[in-house]
């Protein structure tokens, strides 16, 4: 676990050293506040809560995360670093938990930034405090889905653009598979198993809840999960790509 | 202690190492040469860990790479080829970094981090983002990192390319003094750097092993070996240098007045060279007995396999 710790710092001074971590967090803010207000109309809805601030969270994550994820593995392939890192007496498996970790809570600092909206609806009304403590956690997961798939994305390539735009459209997929727009494409001839099922894989449903502050145990298994998965998947590819 | 059975490794159908066996053990500093392209770097990534062999085994201090290369990695000292580093990082916490990752704690890593700074002269940028260093800091940068954890085992990639002469000079004194009872192999195009701090050769061509000997041996096997070099102030008559007892052959190049004897087998003809001279007044300003020269026995060695 220390070895863990020791990479997990390494990230994460490397993205405060670098402009990414500033650039992304303001980038982020400024867009996050934009879709709530603009786009969510907080204020005309007339409700405290933060569901228009939640409910733009897959769509801006979408072009977001991949950002941040590209440049995981593909800049230690290109720069020749893996060698490096990979001959130290670490296993991959510490180095992707290192990387993992450290994006993420870059991630996680950048929503915990956004506690403004949470005192705006606060000087407004009454707003349920778990609910929102429940869809931040949430979010959070979800960023985390989305960031194992960016860098599984990152692995299989040195070109942090191609890195960039796979992992853009492996999560639209994602994303849009619960939406009206591809389940109406299946709703004719397909069987609702294959609805259900296609849905299913959704970030979209498993987030709907959750940004209402539901947080069911299958929705964060499912995002959980999907992490464990997409990390293994990262895993095995370095193992067979990182010396291309 | 390095045990390297029938090393192969193959990309796709391109064979890049060969069925390489060799052993190294402790106090051996090897040479590792051959053209580009002929599995030198492959054969440090083996050796280090990185690649997988597509067939073959490395064992290294009673262990075995499949099994236990994570034991194995803390042995070695590493300096992969163009010394890569984590540019955003200064030198001093890409040393810190990498001290915790080995395993250093408290005042010994501060000591050893400091003794390292010394031995590679980092000093002045310790604070500088390793992306702006000079080429010769970053190959500097990455020798501290390799020898931190005082390893056993030194494996150095090209380690004096984009130094300039003085750094060269510091990096073999710093290889020659690590050298009493560790293992250092390492990878070079400078031939003349093989003759100056290794006691073993090893010439890979095509993947496959050419030589194996010390340096003295590979300076042997070339055909100016002994040969006796002279130069003439003026041009003048030395075809009687030809008939002398053990000179097989000579080599005159008139524009420079510059005059080879080639000797059969390492024949000792130096005195009856200086004889024929005094004796024939020859104008003659300079003479040496050449000890071989490696660029051409290199040649021979690593394009005989080819043809």
């Amino acid at each position: 676990m220390g070895t863990v710790f020791t990479l997990f710092k390494r990230e994460l001074a490397s993205f405060f050293a670098t402009p990414v971590a500033y650039v992304f967090i303001t980038i982020f803010l400024i867009l996050s506040s934009v879709f709530t207000f603009f786009i969510g109309s907080l204020y005309e809805r007339g409700q405290a809560d933060l569901l228009p601030f939640f409910n733009f969270h897959p769509w801006l994550y979408l072009f977001l995360v991949p950002a941040i994820a590209m440049r995981t593995w593909s800049e230690e392939r290109k720069s020749g670093s893996i060698e490096l890192l990979m001959t130290l007496p670490i296993s991959t498996l510490q180095a992707l938990l290192g990387k993992f970790f450290a994006s993420w809570a870059v991630l996680g600092l950048s929503l915990l930034l956004t506690f403004p909206l949470w005192l705006t609806v606060n000087y407004l009304g009454q707003p349920d405090h778990g609910v929102i403590v429940a869809a931040y956690v949430g979010s959070w997961l979800m960023a985390g889905t989305f960031l194992a798939i960016g860098m599984c994305m990152s692995a299989m390539t040195k070109n942090q653009v191609v890195a960039f735009i796979l992992a853009v459209v492996v999560c639209f997929l994602f994303v849009v598979s619960g939406s009206n727009i591809v389940l109406d494409a299946f709703k004719d001839w397909a069987p609702s198993i294959v609805i259900d099922t296609i849905a299913s894989f959704s970030f979209l449903t498993h987030f709907e809840s959750i940004a209402k502050g539901v947080l069911a145990l299958n929705d964060v298994g499912y995002f959980l999960i999907s992490i464990t998965l997409w990390l293994y998947a990262s895993l095995l590819i370095i193992e067979h790509k990182k010396a291309d | 202690m390095i045990y390297v059975n029938n090393l192969s490794k193959l990309f796709g159908d391109f064979v890049a190492v060969n069925d390489l066996t060799f052993n190294i053990l402790p106090g051996d500093v090897v040479g590792f040469l051959g053209p580009n392209g002929a599995g030198k770097s492959t054969t440090m990534k083996m050796l280090t860990g990185f690649l997988a062999p597509s067939t073959g085994g490395i064992q290294i201090a009673d262990l075995s790479m499949a099994e236990d290369a994570k034991k194995i990695k803390k042995l070695i000292g590493y300096l992969p080829e163009g010394a890569p580093a984590y540019g955003d990082m200064t030198p001093i916490q890409f040393l810190h970094f990498i001290a915790k990752i080995r395993g250093l704690k408290g005042k010994h890593k501060a000591e050893r981090i400091n003794t390292v700074i010394k031995q590679v002269d980092l000093l002045g940028v310790l604070d500088k983002p390793i992306e702006n260093l000079s080429k010769g800091f970053k190959r500097r940068v990455g020798l501290a990192q390799a020898i931190l954890h005082d390893p056993d085992i030194l494996i150095l990639d090209e380690p004096t390319d984009g130094l300039d002469p003085n750094q060269k000079h510091q990096v073999r004194e710093l290889i020659q003094n690590l050298a009493k009872e560790k293992i250092v192999i390492i990878s070079t195009h400078i031939l003349e750097e093989v003759t100056a701090v290794c006691n073993r050769v090893m010439i890979i061509s095509a993947g496959q092993l050419r030589f194996d000997a010390s340096p003295e041996a590979l300076l042997a096997k070339s055909k100016y070996h002994k040969a006796v070099t002279l130069h003439l102030s003026y041009p003048s008559d030395i075809s009687g240098l030809l008939e002398l007892p053990g000179v097989i052959d000579m080599e005159h190049e008139r524009s420079t007045g510059r005059v080879t004897l080639l000797t059969q087998n390492g024949a000792d003809v130096l005195h009856d060279v200086t004889e024929h001279i005094k004796d024939r007044r020859l104008p003659v300003d300079t003479i040496f007995v050449e000890q071989g020269r490696l660029d051409q026995v290199f040649r021979d060695i690593t394009q005989g396999v080819k043809a």
